[in-house]
């Protein structure tokens, strides 16, 4: 352990946990939550380390309570998080919203379960992936990250502060309960300061600043509370100055930058990794615990002879689509293995424009797929 | 010969932003003469304006967020109370105010009320009592009184209102009183008190709404309201909250109900920390 209680060396332990740590490691020390099967194990686990490492953590009365006390105490400097599980995410949408509104960094932890409604509590699932995307009313585009390991998680869950402070917008880690709950080998590295973003603050006197003016890149510099700035935010439509503003033009102006901030970040926001995919005529399209049996499927696929490859998103949001509609040209078909009832296929569908076939191997929940189901579909797409 | 006379600036105009006037509220609302109590409170106790922070919720008392010229957050229905909790979290330091409704703390912020108050965390709450929803239009809430009419209860409201008062005392604020906006030195006095005073004040005021619940309920100008405030109003320091619950024509009680020691977050925060450091952490912890 560092001088600071921060963790550095080789350890055993869950992804709930890991993820606590990589928070941590990023630098979070403030995390407000309510408890939920199964990412209580994140909130224990900070309650235990933020009073060592100078932090605060807070038992919110809801979900909701527990999404905009993080805003609140991002708005005062700290760097923030909640965790939290499918009917959890579903009260902090309400609030998602607000944090996209006031383009406040924040990292929001979803250890997803099988639903709907209280579901399965204990078991895996990854129902919530569109619920990430859209669900928060009014257009908007926030960043989700999707581990399959503890070591990932706890790699992720640093990445995702970084992209929250870089863009100034909410950052969802949307894991599931099979990596939540599994333990394994979790390295743990000394973190250089160099490696943790940190938002660009106002380089202007308090009487100049503009809270939603940006300089070319989309993302304005952030005050925060009690520096003097006196500057006002609001969830309502608003120009550069953070008033309110009730015209179409300047709910244009506004939701454009909103989404455009990512839209047009998207090839320093995505991430994905290959699996022989240069001479694939089938591509198994997964993410988070999904891709480490999947990762089976397709070696068990090349064994016998069909060229095979695996993509494995780690960004979801904002969605690979550009590399997605290129391999379409290359493959026959795409294998889409969720442990939903079709969610992230309909993006894949969407991007191979029916150049290339897609192929849903669901799950409903509760357990995650046999190497063998999407063998058979790797094998069923392949002719 | 024309000469210049001098008026002495407006001390509360300092703390407004002039440059989102005209605003939005109604003539004969109470909200403004409240806000003007809140900003010369603030000067009464001689805060620096640079370290406060204020959040509103939404409705007509939520754009107080949006006039006032500090740190200021307009968030979203009934969440003003977690919002503030974080922030204070996050820099202990700011002096919290929130400025909301009664439809937005008490109705859809209510269990972040009663858990704000127990958490006695260091913040002021001045609640605008209008007894309906205003900026929706007049429809009735947690605080209208039995009978007393709106748009959803055209035949007169049969649900009981809160006593609001009674359920943050109850709840663990140590500072909690009532004004409405007619008593504007006393309101101001109380609010000095609350920004001052450690743990979680609560302060309700009573506010005129002519445009909509006067309206449906007899008093269709912002003067009827201030007249029958002036004719129903007793001032009890120290009654006892259980007893201040308002009825459509009663006595309106007022004064400061509560004002008692309790340890804040902070204090209890502390003594956790104490304890937590003198543990060892991460004993059991297998490193590989």
């Amino acid at each position: 352990m560092s001088e600071e209680g921060v963790l550095c060396g080789t350890f055993f332990m869950n992804g709930d946990v890991a993820c606590a740590e990589g928070a941590i490691s990023a630098g979070c020390r403030f995390f407000a939550g309510y408890p939920i099967t199964p990412a209580t194990e994140v909130a224990e686990r900070m309650s235990e380390r933020l009073p060592h490492v100078g932090g605060v953590y807070v038992q919110m009365e809801d979900e909701m309570a527990s999404m905009n006390a993080i805003l609140g105490a991002s708005w005062a400097g700290m760097k923030a998080m909640t965790a939290t599980s499918g009917p959890g995410f579903s009260l902090m949408m309400e609030n998602l919203g607000l944090g996209v509104m006031l383009e406040t960094p924040c990292v929001l932890v979803n250890i997803q379960r099988a639903g709907p409604s209280t579901g399965l509590p204990t078991l895996v699932a990854q129902g919530d992936m569109m619920q990430a995307r859209w669900g928060s009313h009014g257009s908007y585009e926030v960043i989700a990250l999707v581990p399959s390991s503890p070591q990932e998680i706890f790699d992720l869950t640093i990445t995702a502060f970084n992209l929250s402070e870089r863009y100034r917008v909410p950052v969802l880690v949307m894991s599931d309960e099979a990596v939540g709950h599994m333990s394994e080998k979790v390295v743990i590295p000394r973190i250089a300061p160099e490696e943790l973003a940190n938002r660009r603050r106002p380089d202007v006197a308090p009487e100049e600043y503009l809270p939603y003016k940006s300089n070319g890149d989309l993302v304005p510099p952030m005050a925060i509370a009690g520096e003097g700035y006196r500057f006002h935010v609001t969830g309502l439509t608003h120009d550069v100055r953070g008033y309110p503003v009730m015209t179409a033009e300047a709910q244009d102006e506004l939701v454009r930058r909103l989404v455009d901030k990512i839209r047009l970040n998207r090839d320093d926001i995505l991430k994905y990794e290959e699996v022989g995919v240069e001479d694939a005529e089938v591509i198994v399209c997964a993410y988070g615990i999904t891709a480490r049996i999947a990762r089976l499927a397709v070696q068990q696929a090349r064994d016998e002879g069909i060229r095979t490859g695996l993509l494995r998103l780690i960004t979801v949001w904002p969605f690979a689509e550009n590399y997605i509609r290129e391999l379409a040209q290359q493959v026959k078909a795409f294998v889409v293995p969720e442990i939903n009832y079709g969610q992230i296929v309909l993006e894949v569908e969407r991007c191979a424009g029916g150049k290339a076939s897609t192929l849903l191997v669901p799950h409903m929940g509760g357990g995650v797929h046999s190497p063998q189901t999407i063998l058979k579909a790797i094998k069923e797409a392949a002719q | 010969m024309t000469s210049t006379v001098t008026v002495e600036e407006n001390t509360i105009d300092s703390l407004l932003r002039a440059d989102r006037m005209p605003h939005i509220w109604c003539a004969g609302c109470g909200i403004g003469p409240a806000v003007g109590c809140f900003i010369r409170a603030i000067w009464r106790a001689g805060l620096d304006p640079d370290k406060m922070a204020l959040v509103s919720g939404i409705g007509c008392a939520g754009r107080v967020a949006g006039y006032v010229k500090l740190d200021s957050f307009h968030t979203t229905h009934g969440r003003a109370l977690p919002f503030a909790t974080g922030l204070k979290i996050g820099n202990p330091e700011l002096n919290l105010v929130v400025f909301s409704g009664d439809g937005d703390l008490v109705a859809i912020g209510g269990n972040h009320l009663i858990h704000s108050a127990r958490r006695n965390i260091d913040m002021t709450v001045v609640c605008i009592n209008n007894f309906n929803y205003g900026m929706t239009g007049g429809q009735l809430g947690p605080t209208t009184p039995l009978d007393a009419l709106s748009t959803t209860s055209p035949y007169g409201n049969f649900e009981y209102p809160f006593n609001v008062p009674y359920l943050v005392a109850a709840s663990g604020a140590t500072y909690v009183a009532r004004w409405t906006v007619l008593h504007a030195r006393q309101l101001e006095r109380s609010i000095a008190e609350a920004l001052t005073k450690p743990g979680f004040s609560f302060i309700e005021v009573l506010s005129p709404c002519p445009a909509l619940y006067g309206r449906m309920n007899k008093q269709s100008k912002g003067l009827d309201t201030m007249h029958a405030y002036q004719q129903r109003s007793i001032v009890k320091d120290g009654a006892d909250p259980k007893d201040v619950a308002i009825t459509s024509d009663g006595h309106i009680v007022v004064g400061k109900f509560v004002d008692i020691e309790r340890p804040t977050f902070w204090d209890y925060h502390k003594q956790m920390l104490d304890r937590a450091l003198r543990k060892a952490t991460l004993a059991n912890q297998k490193v590989l």
